[in-house]
């Protein structure tokens, strides 16, 4: 046979292809089973680093069993759907549903005997999806930690949400207002609020719709948290700035918490 | 730019003689993939923050070069000149998704840190010259030898790059700790400047100028 003509090449082609194609899908299926497990463990560890818990990957699994007590599956409006694992529903797919029905999820942590709850939470970057866990406090209200990533948010602005710089100021953010209105955390331009307020963050320069992003996630993903607390943990008051009422606060919250 | 290193093999030739050990020891110095071809350099500059990355970039490197070149090699008598380069992509590209296959698999550490790097071996200058240049005109056991020869001045060259950065830029190598806590307690400072990219290019330079006044066969002439 003619190694130029036409029928010769393209046959080379089909066979070449064919068996490459083969190939590659017999390796992605040996593989896989591990690249599965991996991206499990990866998912552990940030929820776990929401809490400022880091581990490394070999002790992810038996700190997460430690520290995770349970998770719970809701939707927008606060009721609970049952017979889903938290665990393996895939925000990514929820996102495509109509809002209505899309999966919301809660975990549960609990750690040197302080409790708090862990809101995954999904959302649109400038080029790709943007993620991350923000950990809530025990009286449903104050924010315990954040931790956010990216598939491929620009290197040194939109990708700096990453960094600790950022995920840090959403330390000790409250999610209500003192006369306990929903809120949320915005993601705003720098000197936009004045300093000190408690329902902001700084965004970041260069980085506008990466931080608009992350803020639409946050409020859509804390309005349903809340929405959640409101339907099942009993109405949630305001801040109270005696110590005691925090007390029996939390006791309340955590025997509401038992009975989920 | 690369080097015509195809010569005509006589039969019988003993599987290490001088001119075969010739390519692997050429590309370590003399033909040079990265500092006398100036190829490769894009991956040079963004993996060699630290050594450890930049050694499973040579091992990913080293595995599509010299299977590739046997690949090829073997091939070179069906492959239609027409469409070769065209096949030699789908080889390359079907060994680099090999290796971040496995990457994924067993050090997903690593290939969360090289991230799109790992599949821009495709566009690795180095691999295609290889392929065009020399696996298409010579047998599979001199390709395999050029293969591992070219990932190797590759690989050399990466990891006296990331090792310089990673010594100056972070007080490591390998990740331990290699400038003793004395030295900062004096007031030695990391330079900051070694992490980022166009350091890796200064290096880079430092080393082409090193390699070429010592050694007089790659000055030009004029």
């Amino acid at each position: 046979m003619n190694k130029e003509s036409n029928a010769y090449i393209i046959l080379f082609s089909v066979i070449m292809v064919v068996i490459v194609g083969v190939g590659l899908a017999v390796i992605a299926q040996i593989t896989k089973p591990n690249y599965i497990k991996n991206q499990e463990i990866e998912k552990k560890q940030n929820i776990l680093s929401s809490v400022g818990i880091r581990v490394s990957p070999s002790e992810a699994e038996a700190t997460y069993n430690k520290h995770i007590t349970g998770s719970v599956v809701f939707k927008q409006d606060g009721s609970v759907v049952d017979g889903q694992d938290a665990f393996l529903v895939d925000l990514a797919k929820e996102l495509k549903k109509p809002e209505a029905d899309q999966f919301y999820t809660l975990f549960f942590c609990s750690k040197d005997n302080e409790s708090f709850y862990i809101i995954p939470m999904r959302g649109k970057g400038l080029w790709d999806a943007v993620w991350g866990f923000v950990a809530v406090n025990n009286d449903g209200i104050t924010i315990a930690g954040a931790m956010f990533d990216h598939k491929g948010e620009t290197p040194g602005l939109g990708a700096e949400i990453s960094k600790e710089g950022f995920q840090k100021q959403f330390l000790g953010k409250k999610i209500v207002d003192a006369s306990g209105e929903f809120k949320g955390v915005e993601v705003a331009k720098q000197g936009k609020y004045p300093e000190g307020y408690e329902h902001s963050v700084d965004g970041i320069s260069g980085g506008t719709i990466t931080s608009n992003g992350v803020s639409d996630m946050i409020q859509k993903y804390l309005k349903a948290f809340q929405a959640y607390m409101k339907v099942n943990v009993s109405a949630i008051p305001a801040p109270q700035p005696e110590p005691e009422t925090l007390d029996t606060l939390e006791t309340t919250l955590i025997e509401a918490d038992t009975i989920n | 730019m690369s080097t015509e290193t195809a010569v005509a093999q006589k039969e019988k030739e003993a599987l290490f003689s001088a001119k075969r050990r010739k390519l692997i020891t050429d590309p370590l110095n003399d033909t040079n993939p990265v500092t006398v071809q100036v190829l490769g350099i894009c991956s040079a500059l963004a993996i060699t923050v630290q050594v450890k990355p930049s050694l499973f970039m040579f091992g990913g490197v080293l595995f599509v070069l010299a299977l590739g070149n046997v690949i090829v090699s073997l091939l070179r008598n069906l492959i239609p000149s027409r469409v070769r380069i065209i096949a030699q992509l789908v080889i390359v590209a079907a060994l680099v998704i090999v290796v971040d296959l496995v990457l994924k698999a067993y050090a997903y550490d690593m290939s969360k840190q090289l991230s799109v790097f790992v599949g821009l071996i495709i566009t690795n200058c180095i691999v295609m010259g290889r392929l065009e240049a020399f696996a298409l005109g010579n047998k599979w056991w001199p390709s395999l030898l050029d293969g591992i020869g070219n990932a190797m001045g590759y690989g050399l060259i990466l990891v006296i790059v990331a090792a310089a950065r990673e010594l100056f830029g972070s007080g490591t190598l390998l990740g331990f700790k290699i400038i003793p806590a004395a030295f900062y307690e004096m007031g030695y400072v990391n330079n900051g400047f070694m992490i980022l990219p166009p350091m890796a290019l200064v290096v880079v330079g430092i080393i082409i100028w090193v390699q070429r006044s010592r050694n007089k066969k790659l000055v030009e002439s004029n």
